[in-house]
């Protein structure tokens, strides 16, 4: 055994536990109905790049079909109904998902390529816990802060993105239906698998028809849902390119808009930091989720006097990182969710290496079929390189050095974005100087990426406005 | 740590023990633990799943790894002579078991144990210093330290003065643990930190390396009769401090968590702390040791339903 | 043989970082009173004056919103006094552009009670918009509202109540602001209470002249966080709306028909907050 490396064997998560269709049509008004169109789009694991299910683009007929299943059982059934009778459906759906929680998980691994260790451990754990916050909130609305007698909105539009396919499900349709919504809810064209495996828990806790329509499609499909008029409230995570697009698309129609967008999360280590855990932090801020998160800590801004040490802390971790088969219980990190991301990832990290910067990663054998990238570290980065200042979404880290605390601030605000930031130091004083002066909704101090259904969560600039989590959270569906 | 700004030699050693206030400076400029964060990495460490090839091979090394111990009052010869039995032979009925690596007993009880012992190639631990409080005067200390070296024993698991520690006199912990290493001779010398009684991790830290800048061998977690005993994240916590102790010193020193290890599913959680902190070095027992006792039954239960395939029980493994 | 003294007449300029300069551009339109009497060439403000406003109120910010809560109270509550002691003044102003003593008096009246009412608020909006979060694990989590920024304000057509109901919800919570408002009176005479309130220069930055060419310039500039469309000119608000979504602008739509008399609640102050939420673990 002396000096072996201790292998892990393989420790596969067993898939046998979901059932997957060939083809999926568009769950509205209760039940499964089929596209008016032709188009279709292949769901597939970005793993293996094996065709999981057949799924339909929702036409802009579909949508108004789905926007009026919604409008009649807000204005029939969910509209009307007590908070504490739309309480019950939700806490019931929070245990529908508890109880259904592997088999969630083994889904969004498969379909996302996010490892099952976060996806059982992370995602679907958040996404009950979401629920039941929210279900607690449904009949203690007056009490929320809001006036006397706030009223729900009408039919909220969501359009929600392909990195936390079914935890961005839950912050979406969580607080809305506790509020008296109800949704038409688009999730991406890569991802929608476990939205759809949602609608059947809907169905498995008796939610009255209509008061969840979930339809798939890309980006025209949700174009049709955030234009159409019967519209009360648009709430969008995804990029700030595609958020500004629908905030210009509403502009003028009194529509409540709430944007979740992206970031460029600055991750500010100081030399009296706990290092050990701020190495440990590093590598959940940007490699959690293949990076795949809008809140990564993609910028690591590191003190001077200790950033050759932290670096070289952070590589011989990094190459602790096991990356592969999502679905293997040991795996750190999983597949790209897209050749298109995967291309994009690619694209600006040869920008990284053109502009100058020097580039690592550990060894690290990818498997060869599915979308693979390495976790990567970019040193000898400048403030105005385009991996500095450009969303990854992938991981891949960008390294600069600060000087003073006044120094770190100043580059950390120094982005268009402002979603998240991280601050690592053992002095407290310290860090509520720095919180005050980041100009990030989320500020990590001695930890990072960390998430909780009572604690709101959303951006500053163009990382979107509107709060998703907590009391906050309910603000984004009520008037 | 390949690239420390300046690595600790000999000279460097010196210089931080040079005085009590150039002791405390270093230890108290060691970079801070964040409980919360140390405890999260040592728990998500424990989601890993070994199955398994991966998992017989944990196996017989975790067995290998076992420092089979004894340490009741009621201990006797007789009760001793039988744990010998067992620790070179776990499974009577399957050879291919590999023998624990220690037996581990009171000072009094050494000899017996050297002499049921000979020719196995197991060895023979003492506890020692005033064990498990640690409060006498240092010459009985050492006297009982020397007794059970002089009786046969290969290895000393001292205890540190944590009485001393908490009120700050880090020089006289440090001093005791000098003078037991002498009285040690050949014979390697376990450190063990009570990390119960110290109850923070930056203590955990600072403690691990005083023992270490003190010449020990071996840093242990606990005598196992303080709660809590071994933890995963203070054997984390230990396996960062040795790490970055051989980066600056070039020196390896080994670590022992002792109490509370009672699965086979908790042995594998320490061995995956042991693989994904200090790294494969550190992966054999030499370097690594589990300080338990009723673990031993469970690892070879486990190992017998992963050669028959069956699932066993308590009547088919020796009692000791 | 006696002659009646000549008044000293007052000129109507911007207000931009604390100063008082002339437009950019030279321009000045006339005002007259509401029998159509001359009453100033106001200076009409141009998109370079929009951006030098920006600029201002950019480089006020990190100051004012560092201040104490406190502290910004005790300003806000000087601007009323302040206002209170030039009372008699405003009322002219009004009556001047029409308004009948009564509701002139009244109409100041309810600005002077508006700037009392924000600056109560000053350090308790914090402790009604904020929390302390339940989460569930070794966290202390708290959120805080924090100014967004740079807000720019159009200012709606009511001249007195209608600007300061606009104006001090945005400083209250530390924002900072380019107003841009049509009616140079009473405006530029609340700017000279503001510039003899302590507030710091660049905190509110008022520019007269044609809300239609100006709003554009404000709407879109990329260095500003926030627009309010209180008087937004109806045919140019979701153009507005639409230039505003480039760089994410927080967007107050209010009601065409607005009462300022009415209770204002705190939806102005939290339109121009956001939330920040800091994590800590908890161990020893």
């Amino acid at each position: 055994m002396s000096g072996k490396l201790f292998e892990y064997a393989p420790a596969p998560e067993s898939r046998d536990i979901v059932d997957i269709r060939a083809t999926y049509g568009l769950f509205i008004g209760g039940e499964w109905v089929d596209s008016t169109g032709e188009d279709h789009h292949k769901s597939i694991n970005p793993a293996t790049e094996e065709v999981l299910a057949e799924v339909a683009f929702a036409t802009a007929e579909d949508v108004d079909r789905a926007v009026t299943a919604a409008r009649q059982a807000y204005d029939k059934v969910w509209g009307p109904m007590p908070g504490r009778e739309r309480a019950k459906y939700l806490f019931r759906i929070a245990r529908l998902i508890q109880e259904r929680s592997r088999e969630l998980a083994v889904l969004e691994s498969i379909d996302n390529g996010k490892p099952i260790r976060e996806s059982r451990d992370v995602d679907v754990p958040l996404v009950a816990a979401h629920f039941f916050y929210y279900a607690g909130w449904a009949d203690k609305l007056e009490h929320a802060g809001f006036g006397p007698a706030p009223r729900p909105l009408g039919v909220a539009g969501q359009v929600i993105p392909w990195n936390f396919p079914l935890l961005m499900l839950a912050w979406k349709i969580a607080p809305a239906l506790a509020c008296g919504n109800t949704v038409v809810l688009k999730p991406a064209e890569t991802t929608p698998l476990t939205a759809l495996l949602f609608a059947e828990i809907c169905r498995q806790a008796d939610l009255p028809p209509g008061v969840v329509n979930i339809i798939t499609g890309a980006g025209g499909t949700g174009r049709a849902l955030v234009e159409h008029q019967g519209v009360d409230k648009v709430a969008f995570t995804g990029s700030t390119d595609v958020g500004r697009q629908i905030a210009r698309s509403v502009a003028g129609t009194g529509k409540k808009l709430t944007l979740e967008l992206g970031g460029k999360a600055a991750n500010v280590v100081f030399d009296d930091a706990p290092l050990d855990q701020a190495v440990e932090g590093i590598v959940n801020g940007i490699f959690f989720n293949q990076g795949h998160v809008c809140c990564a800590g993609s910028r690591l801004l590191v003190q001077e006097s200790i950033a050759e040490e932290l670096l070289d802390r952070l590589k011989t971790r990094m190459a602790t990182l096991r990356v592969g088969d999502p679905l293997d219980k040991n795996t750190d990190i999983g597949a790209i969710n897209s050749a298109a991301q995967l291309d994009k990832i690619r694209e600006l990290s040869q920008a990284g290496e053109d502009e100058g910067a020097t580039r690592w990663s550990p060894p690290c054998e990818l498997p060869e079929r599915g979308f693979w990238f390495a976790p990567t570290v970019f040193t000898g980065v400048a403030a105005s390189h385009r991996i500095a200042r450009e969303e990854i979404f992938g991981p891949v880290l960008s390294v600069l050095t600060f000087r003073t605390p006044a120094e770190a601030i100043e580059k950390a605000n120094n982005t268009p974005y402002g979603l998240s930031a991280g601050v690592w130091t053992e002095k407290g004083s310290r860090i509520l100087w720095m919180a005050e002066r980041l100009r990030a909704g989320v500020v990590w101090a001695n930890t990072f990426n960390k998430f909780d259904p009572a604690s709101p969560f959303g951006g500053y600039k163009e990382s979107g406005f509107g709060r998703e989590g907590g009391r906050h959270g309910l603000g984004a569906y009520l008037k | 740590m390949t690239a420390e700004p300046i690595a600790l030699d000999r000279q460097g050693v010196d210089d931080i023990v040079s005085s009590a206030a150039s002791l405390r400076r270093f230890l108290h400029g060691l970079p801070g633990v964040d409980q919360v964060g140390a405890q999260e990495r040592a728990a998500r460490l424990a989601t890993r799943s070994i199955k398994k090839s991966a998992k017989a091979e944990a196996i017989d090394l975790a067995i290998s790894m076992v420092d089979l111990t004894t340490l009741e009052g009621a201990d006797t010869p007789g009760k001793v002579r039988a744990m010998c039995a067992k620790a070179a032979h776990p499974d009577p009925s399957d050879p291919s078991v590999p023998r624990v690596a220690v037996v581990c007993v009171y000072s009094d009880l050494v000899a017996e144990a050297v002499r049921a012992l000979r020719g196995t190639g197991v060895g023979v631990a003492s506890v020692a210093t005033a064990f498990p409080a640690g409060r006498a005067p240092l010459d009985a200390k050492l006297a009982d330290t020397r007794r059970a070296v002089e009786d046969g024993a290969t290895e000393i698991d001292m205890v540190i003065d944590r009485g001393a520690f908490l009120a700050g006199d880090h020089r006289k912990v440090f001093d005791e643990i000098v003078a037991t290493k002498q009285a040690c001779g050949d014979a390697h010398l376990k450190v063990i930190l009570e990390t119960g009684e110290l109850v923070t991790y930056d203590n955990v830290r600072r403690a691990s390396w005083l023992a270490m800048l003190a010449g020990a061998d071996f840093i242990k977690t606990s005598t196992g009769k303080v709660a809590p005993a071994a933890t995963l994240p203070v054997t984390l916590v230990m396996l960062e401090a040795v790490r970055d102790f051989r980066a600056q010193t070039g020196r390896q020193v080994g670590v022992k968590p002792a109490g509370g290890i009672r699965t086979t599913k908790d042995a594998i959680k320490y061995l995956v702390l042991v693989n994904e902190t200090a790294g494969p070095d550190w992966l054999t027992p030499e370097w690594f040791r589990l300080g338990a006792s009723s673990v031993l039954n469970d690892l070879l239960m486990q190992r017998r339903k992963l050669t028959t395939g069956v699932y066993g029980g308590p009547d088919y493994q020796t009692l000791d | 043989m006696s002659t009646e003294r000549v008044n000293v007449r007052k000129t109507y300029k911007l207000f931009i970082g604390g100063a008082f300069p002339r437009s950019e551009s030279g321009r000045s339109y006339v005002v007259t009173d509401a029998k159509g009497k001359f009453v100033a060439n106001a200076s009409r403000a141009s998109r370079k004056d929009v951006r030098d406003a920006v600029v201002a109120a950019r480089k006020a910010f990190g100051g004012w919103s560092s201040r104490t809560a406190y502290n910004r109270g005790q300003i806000l509550y000087r601007v009323a006094e302040m206002l209170e002691g030039r009372k008699a003044q405003f009322v002219d102003e009004l009556r001047s552009a029409g308004m009948g003593r009564a509701p002139a008096a009244a109409e100041v009246d309810a600005a002077i009670d508006r700037w009392v009412w924000y600056a109560g608020w000053t350090d308790k909006i914090g402790a009604v918009a904020g929390a302390a979060n339940p989460v569930s694990g070794p966290y202390f989590n708290f959120s805080t509202p924090e100014p967004t920024g740079v807000v720019g304000v159009l200012a709606p057509a009511s001249p007195l109540l209608g600007l300061v109901s606009v104006i001090a919800p945005v400083i209250a919570t530390g924002n900072t602001c380019v107003t841009v408002t049509e009616s140079p009176l009473p405006s530029i005479t609340l700017a000279e209470v503001l510039a003899t309130s302590d507030l710091p220069g660049g905190v509110v930055n008022l520019l007269t002249g044609q809300a239609a060419e100006l709003a554009p310039w404000l709407a879109s500039h990329m260095d500003v966080n926030a627009l309010d469309l209180a008087g937004a000119p109806a045919e140019l608000a979701t153009s507005l709306e639409q230039a505003a979504a480039e760089n994410l602008k927080r967007v107050l739509r209010p009601a065409a028909d607005t009462d300022w008399t009415a209770d204002p609640g705190t939806g102005r102050l939290t339109a121009f907050l956001e939330t920040k939420t800091v994590w800590h673990p908890v161990g020893v």
